[in-house]
């Protein structure tokens, strides 16, 4: 075993990487090798100024207690109040068209794919809606986080679900962040965003799809419109009753 | 809670690799200190899924994959052009970098600085963290081949930059 076999073989045996039998074989080469001695030297040489010159980088003041402070927040999701956000009652129509727009999807997805849905099937989403229905509209049932500030609402996120949804403030495009949401959409935690347009508002869900779906839907029901389109492995559906185009629009600024 | 009473054991005591990693990788202190975070609250979440014996590297895991989405979200242009040198090493600095005084550890900054994530970073987790090849490979998902191929063209690279182009028999 020489440098001539492979010359990862000298890092190798610089980083100790080599088993005893091909370390006691390299060294012999080193004896009689001096390009690889030299090569050696040089390695062991830039080692040690980097040892010696004490790169690993010390935590800044207060960052593990910081740490810790987030973490205990995020282990004990503590229900964010809505003090000061009158419009809760918005949030909560919001999130019902929402539910009953995936619901939508998922049966045009159905339908798309050839698949007639079943009555049973229909009837349990069915069921399942008007259940979401009752529980969103019981006031101070909801706990959201309501904030313009898209630093405050992404970290409120965390911890609450097992994906990280993409949470931007579009109020220089007029769709303003007005705050976000959990809810529960076939059995699965989703995230809801929602956003104003002109005195409406949108509600975005989001939720990790597995699926091959890529496709995109759009519908419209009760003189609401939704859109829902797949992109980095979440699932969004955007519902408003304003203009098809408008959710369009935030679904492009979504997706840029 | 169980949990995270098993986190704080298990996975805190890494926390200042895990900096150093984000440190190295975002060339920023302050850059690392957000994600950081992010990453440590990620890997909490995640953590029910942990069942291995190395919880430094399924941390390190998950703090370079957040580093590498805060950079395509936040410096898209900075990494698509090191993406481009991670495949065609970049030309040598100019003389006034290699002539640039400072003490050691100035130096080595800067040229550790310039080097591609990808050779950046099994530097640091080699060389700073002493992780063994098998680690570096689990953590950054490279073949053990590849982890050693990298290493070997990022000390090369490291020496051009420390020591001027003259002291390239160490790669051949």
């Amino acid at each position: 075993m020489t440098c001539d076999d492979s010359p990862l073989f000298l890092h190798a045996y610089l980083d100790g990487e080599l088993d005893a039998p091909r370390a006691a074989e390299f060294g012999r080469h080193l004896e009689g090798c001096s390009t690889c001695a030299h090569a050696l030297q040089a390695l062991e040489s830039v080692r040690s100024s980097i040892r010696g010159a004490q790169l690993r980088e010390p935590l800044p003041a207060g960052f593990e207690k910081r740490i810790r402070r987030k973490l205990d927040e995020a282990s004990s999701p503590a229900p964010v109040s809505l003090q000061g956000f009158q419009s809760w009652r918005w949030l909560a129509a919001a999130a019902v068209l929402l539910l009953i727009a995936g619901a939508s999807w998922k049966f045009a997805q159905k339908t798309h794919g050839r698949t007639e849905v079943s009555v049973t099937e229909a009837d349990a989403a069915a069921s399942e809606l008007v259940d979401a229905h009752i529980r969103a509209l019981q006031p101070g049932h909801l706990t959201d986080v309501t904030s313009t500030d898209q630093h405050t609402v992404k970290p409120w996120f965390d911890g609450k679900i097992a994906f990280a949804p993409p949470v931007s403030d579009f109020a220089a495009q007029d769709f303003p962040l007005v705050g976000g949401r959990l809810d529960v959409f076939q059995g699965r935690t989703v995230a809801a965003l929602v956003y104003g347009r002109r005195k409406h508002f949108v509600s975005v869900f989001i939720w990790p799809d597995a699926t091959q779906d890529v496709e995109q839907y759009v519908g419209a029901m009760n003189g609401y419109q939704w859109i829902s389109w797949k992109q980095n492995g979440l699932r969004f559906c955007a519902v408003a009753d304003t203009s098809r185009d408008d959710l369009v629009a935030l679904k492009n600024l979504l997706s840029s | 809670m169980e949990d995270r009473e098993q986190f704080d054991r298990l996975v805190l005591p890494h926390l200042r690799a895990a900096f150093n990693l984000a440190r190295w990788l975002l060339r920023s202190r302050e850059d690392a200190e957000d994600v950081t975070q992010e990453a440590l609250l990620r890997a909490f979440r995640f953590f029910s899924g942990f069942h291995g014996s190395d919880a430094r590297a399924w941390l390190l895991q998950i703090v370079r994959n957040t580093c590498y989405t805060w950079m395509e979200k936040n410096r898209p242009m900075d990494s698509a052009v090191e993406f481009d040198e991670s495949l065609h090493l970049s030309p040598l600095p100019g003389p006034e970098v290699q002539a640039m005084a400072g003490s050691d550890r100035e130096r080595l900054t800067k040229a550790l600085e310039q080097l591609t994530p990808r050779s950046r970073e099994v530097i640091v987790l080699r060389e700073l963290e002493g992780c063994s090849y098998k680690e570096i490979a689990s953590i950054t998902a490279m073949p053990i081949g590849t982890v050693m191929s990298t290493l070997a063209r990022a000390r090369e690279r490291l020496q051009q930059l420390l020591c001027g182009p003259g002291t390239k028999e160490a790669a051949q």
